[in-house]
């Protein structure tokens, strides 16, 4: 686990854009940040802010036309796609909005994937914890399709958690949850981090879910143009509304 | 609605692709073997009309001979020719000569042709054919004239590599011909076509007559033309009236149906044959189709209920995935025409490893060829579209709005239930086909019974292939790990697309090695046989049968280290004159009958004379004949009557029934050659094999084989059919191949989200592709499974019927078997190499958003 105050993940300088001439839309626009470790940060904005093009760029799955990218100390922008597999397999753990479980596998297997993809044993000890946190013990030989929404969202959840990687990108984790299965999962994040020193990243347009963060960084038009700390529900909705003002 | 189920064909440009790919393989084949049997068919009845004239004059009985395939030495006589030419409804006579067993030897010394069409020989003239066809005619040179000249038909010219001026190698068994004249002239047919195989000699009529009749002043057969107006059977009458006692005339169609007839139904049987492999492509090829198809309307059960929700009915649902069907057979099809004429090239190359040469005959696309091509490309199409069309109608319009649709399948309990039925129906089919004599057409009860139990293996397969699938998935998990494991877990998701994948796979191989079991038991069988039976320690006789000089069977029997020689002669005629009882004969010397060592079970051996013959228990037996009784046999000569003087023990020796003297034989118009000569050896004796061939040396058709390799030719033949079905068979596989193919083409389609979550979390594009390879793997090599265990039971229980036809031995050929396996394993590789590259290649981004 990192260390407390240490950076767990940079952008610098980092600008996208999509098309050309008339139709270019600027995704990100020269944006740098700094992810803390051991903190949960939220990243918000309306439609077409770039916030999904920084997470995607952040985890490896997409690449930037210039800046950098770091997670740890590892420059990702000079990686190959091996390198990147291997990174994201390795340091990054992934939640999506809509659940993306391998529906052939049962919720155990469906956990231990990424570890058992890389070779690797898990470490027993952690794994419970996994498991006690997600709260799923009596669930574990399900298949996704005999589990609910909620639940299945936690086993991805405890699947970005087991390989202990150095950040966790949530994409909209609660998307497609009520609320009540939603809290249960952003719950279960935010124990992550308070518990296990997790570094969580979370896109989300929901002032709910970013109350539970530490930090919430606001993007308009592919830049940072502002910035809360330990948010309340009612922070974030005032922030909203003043940018879209 | 038209409109909508065209545009969302268009837009899954790689699946049309796809499901049309096997229906454009089914309807070539259907094409392919359509036009070349056409091809055959047309070409044979052209040139068996160009080898007769509008009346044929020729001996009473010659055409007994002909029957059993051996030619007799009569002739009729030149001197008939001026009162033929006399009469009132006669253009012009011809006399020809014509003999068999002239073999052309290429530059290189080897005979031409030879294994199985025949060698012709005979004399030039240009007499036209009946109806006033043209024959064959010089296509370059000029005519030959006098002993030193030939013409040859282009293909055999072509084939020995000989050209115009170049000195002819020309030989006959016999070793009576032996002669080297210029080439100067090439004959063929001025519309194209060719003697399929066969290969022609001509001399002028003095040296013919020199060469193939022992200098007689005589013929083989007149051809009579008929003058304008008059009719053939008109022509024939006037004809016979002026023979004399002892030959006979007939019309050219007659003759011509009299020796095309055995032919064209050798050909009838080569057409069935090759359609019903067909058959087998287009049942394959309807799994890959109705699989096709099934996953397809799978992937649009979203679209569809989202149709449904906005107001569509079940029937313009279910129609337009009718529609979509026929676009894709209509296309297929056209292809699939296309395609099929390559393919019956293909086919004309390979059976042309049998002898039946047609190369130079031009290929026939008759309208009913395109008629049935499009026809069974779309209705096959359509036919195989309406099962999973009619559960599009099932959808509910709900479904559009859930995220994963599932298309409403028959219960795997239902399909057992089918399988078990169809297995109930077609096992007493085959086996009261295989085992009841008595049932008229047995090969259709044996068929239908077949396709029976394939299609009920093919419907309990997801039950049957479901332990198995279990078992591979577990050793995929532990020798694979994680990739393994999902690999197998993918196989199982639906079993049901794997298994139908896999029984496409199955019926190729379970043909393949069915016949591998034939071909391996009658290989063991005919070794068995010259095991038991061959004795001596040579036998000299050439490829066919056909008989060579007794003088080389002379020679042989003077070598030093030669203790002793048995010939034997071949002859056939009709029993009691009965054109349906054909009887073959076998003649040996009196003085040397004692060497076959035979045990009479009544008369004596030693009694054994002209005009007697010695009869084989069994077949005397079934003939009511005993001792003293009369044989009546009709030949070419005419009737005779044989007395029995013996009835013997069955020997190896004696391939007849009936054994009777050489000279008895000659007395019935057959020629003076040796069939069959069995050699025994001083022990003691070495290099005698060479000194063997020394005499044949200038004889490429006759040779000297001990019973390693007397066996060896025995075997040839067989090795020959098998390589055809398996060229044919290889079709079947390549199809099941694509079907592999496919359907993992599809169901990577259908989980391009799941593979875009594998690659986000770590996943490598090497092992993405390992996945798709091991999940082809399995499906080729559940397809393999099935079809050798299918293949040794069809195998078996088929030798097991055929028991009492001299197949004894039934033999499982185990290096086959491995290698099939092992063929299943690199094919499923192969099959994956395109579905395994499109998965890793997809991007990660969009195939997590991917819906």
């Amino acid at each position: 686990m990192t260390q407390e105050g240490a950076v767990a993940a940079r952008v610098q300088h980092l600008t996208k854009t999509y098309g050309t001439g008339e139709t270019q839309v600027v995704a990100l626009d020269d944006v740098t940040i700094d992810l803390m470790a051991g903190e949960f940060t939220a990243v918000m904005g309306p439609s077409g802010s770039g916030k999904s093009t920084l997470m995607h760029c952040l985890a490896a799955l997409d690449t930037a036309d210039s800046g950098s990218v770091m997670i740890g100390d590892q420059e990702l922008t000079v990686l190959k796609d091996k390198a990147l597999t291997r990174l994201r397999r390795d340091a990054i753990g992934f939640v999506f909005q809509s659940y993306n479980l391998v529906p052939t596998l049962t919720a155990r297997e469906n956990i231990l994937l990424p570890l058992s993809i890389a070779g690797r044993d898990p470490d027993r000890e952690w794994y419970d914890a996994v498991i006690a946190t997600v709260n799923l013990a009596d669930r574990l030989d399900h298949k996704p399709n005999q589990l609910s929404g909620g639940q299945q969202q936690r086993v991805a959840v405890a699947r970005a958690l087991v390989s202990r990687p150095r950040v966790v990108f949530a994409d909209e984790p609660t998307g497609n949850l009520d609320s009540a299965s939603g809290a249960e999962v952003l719950d279960l994040l935010r124990r992550s981090v308070d518990e296990h020193h997790q570094t969580v990243v979370m896109v989300t347009h929901d002032p709910v879910a970013a109350a539970y963060t530490d930090r919430v960084l606001f993007l308009a038009d592919g830049r940072v143009v502002d910035e809360l700390r330990d948010p309340s529900r009612e922070q974030v909705l005032e922030t909203m509304a003043r940018l879209a003002a | 609605m038209i409109r909508a189920s065209l545009k969302s064909l268009l837009a899954r440009r790689v699946r049309l692709l796809l499901s049309t790919f096997a229906i454009v393989l089914g309807v070539a084949f259907v094409t392919g073997i359509l036009m070349f049997s056409d091809t055959v068919q047309r070409s044979f009845v052209a040139l068996f009309d160009s080898t007769v004239g509008d009346s044929v004059v020729r001996p009473v009985n010659s055409d007994v001979a002909q029957q059993g395939a051996v030619f007799s030495t009569q002739t009729v006589p030149a001197s008939l020719q001026p009162d033929l030419e006399r009469l009132p409804g006669a253009a012009r006579v011809d006399g020809m000569v014509s003999a068999t067993g002239v073999y052309v030897l290429s530059t290189g010394g080897k005979v031409v042709g030879g294994s199985g069409p025949p060698a012709f020989g005979g004399n030039w003239n240009d007499a036209p054919a009946g109806h006033g066809l043209e024959g064959l005619v010089i296509l370059d040179g000029h005519e030959p004239h006098g002993a030193d000249e030939v013409v040859l038909d282009e293909s055999t010219a072509d084939r020995a590599g000989y050209e115009l001026g170049d000195k002819v190698s020309i030989v006959t068994a016999t070793q009576t011909l032996d002669v080297h004249p210029t080439l100067v002239g090439i004959a063929g047919f001025r519309e194209g076509g060719s003697l399929n195989g066969a290969t022609y000699a001509a001399f002028d009529t003095p040296t013919a007559q020199q060469l193939f009749l022992d200098g007689k002043d005589a013929y083989t057969v007149f051809w009579v033309t008929a003058r304008d107006g008059v009719s053939q059977e008109e022509l024939t009458e006037q004809v016979a009236a002026a023979l004399p006692e002892g030959y006979e005339a007939v019309t050219g169609d007659d003759a011509a149906e009299e020796s095309a007839g055995p032919l064209l139904s050798g050909i009838g049987f080569l057409t069935t044959f090759l359609l019903i492999f067909a058959g087998i492509a287009l049942v394959v090829s309807s799994y890959i189709i109705v699989n096709t198809f099934s996953i397809l309307v799978a992937q649009r059960s979203r679209e569809l209920a989202l149709l449904r929700a906005l107001g569509a009915s079940k029937k313009q649902v279910i129609r337009s995935v009718q529609l979509e069907a026929f676009a894709v057979g209509l296309v297929g099809s056209t292809l699939g025409l296309g395609l099929g004429v390559v393919l019956a090239m293909g086919i004309r190359a390979l059976v042309s490893s049998i002898g039946l040469d047609l190369a130079h005959q031009p290929l026939i696309l008759a309208p009913r060829t395109v008629l049935a091509a499009f026809a069974t490309g779309i209705v096959v199409t359509m036919v195989a579209a309406w099962l999973p069309a009619r559960r599009t109608g099932r959808i509910a319009p709900v479904q559009a709005l859930r995220d994963d649709v599932a298309l409403p399948e028959s219960s795997v309990r239902r399909r057992l239930l089918l399988g078990v039925a169809l297995l109930a129906a077609g096992i007493p089919l085959a086996l009261v086909g295989l085992f009841v004599g008595a049932v008229p057409h047995n090969g259709w009860w044996v068929g239908a019974g077949v396709l029976a139990v394939l299609l009920g293996v093919t419907a309990a397969s997801p039950v049957i292939g479901r332990p198995f699938l279990r078992a591979t998935g577990a050793v995929e998990a532990r020798a694979f790990g994680p990739m393994g494991r999902l690999a197998g877990q993918n196989s199982l998701r639906n079993p049901r697309r794997t298994t139908a994948t896999a029984s496409a796979l199955m019926i190729g191989l379970t043909l393949a090695f069915t016949v591998a079991i034939l071909g391996s038991s009658a290989k063991a069988s005919v070794d068995k046989a010259v095991e038991d039976n061959f004795i001596g320690d040579y036998v000299v006789s050439s490829a066919f049968g056909e008989g060579f000089s007794p003088a080389i069977t002379d020679r042989m029997a003077e070598i030093d280290g030669v203790t002793e020689v048995l010939r034997q002669r071949y002859g056939f005629g009709l029993l009691g004159g009965d054109e349906d009882d054909g009887l073959s004969i076998v003649a040996t010397a009196p003085e040397t009958i004692g060497d076959f060592h035979l045990k009479a079970v009544a008369g004596s051996v030693s009694d054994f004379a002209d005009d007697t013959v010695l009869l084989k228990e069994d077949w005397a037996d079934d003939h009511d004949l005993g001792v003293g009784d009369t044989l009546e046999v009709t030949l070419p000569t005419g009737a005779k009557k044989w007395r029995v003087v013996g009835v013997v023990e069955d020997s190896p020796l004696v391939f007849s029934p009936v054994l009777t003297t050489t000279q008895t034989l000659l007395d019935s118009g057959f020629p003076d050659q040796d069939n069959y000569v069995v050699v025994f050896a001083d022990p003691g004796a070495t290099g005698l094999q060479e000194r063997l061939d020394a005499v044949v040396e200038d004889l490429p058709v006759v040779t000297v084989k001990d019973q390693q390799a007397f066996a060896a030719e025995q075997r040839a033949p067989i090795d020959r059919i098998i390589g055809i079905i398996y060229g044919l068979l290889f079709f079947a596989v390549v199809i099941a191949v694509l079907g592999i193919v496919n359907t993992l083409a599809l169901s990577v389609i259908e989980r391009t989200r799941e593979i875009g979550l594998l690659r986000a979390i770590g996943v490598s594009r090497r092992q993405l592709r390992q996945m798709i390879r091991l999940e082809s793997v399995v499906i080729a090599v559940l397809g393999a499974v099935l079809g050798v265990a299918l293949g040794i039971v069809f195998g078996v229980t088929l030798m097991y019927a055929l028991r009492d036809q001299g197949l004894e031995r039934i033999s499982i050929p185990v290096v086959q078997l491995v290698v099939f396996l092992v063929l299943s394993l690199v094919l499923g590789v192969l099959a994956a190499v395109f579905p395994a590259r499109r998965a890793a290649r997809l991007d990660v981004l969009r195939a997590i958003a991917a819906d």
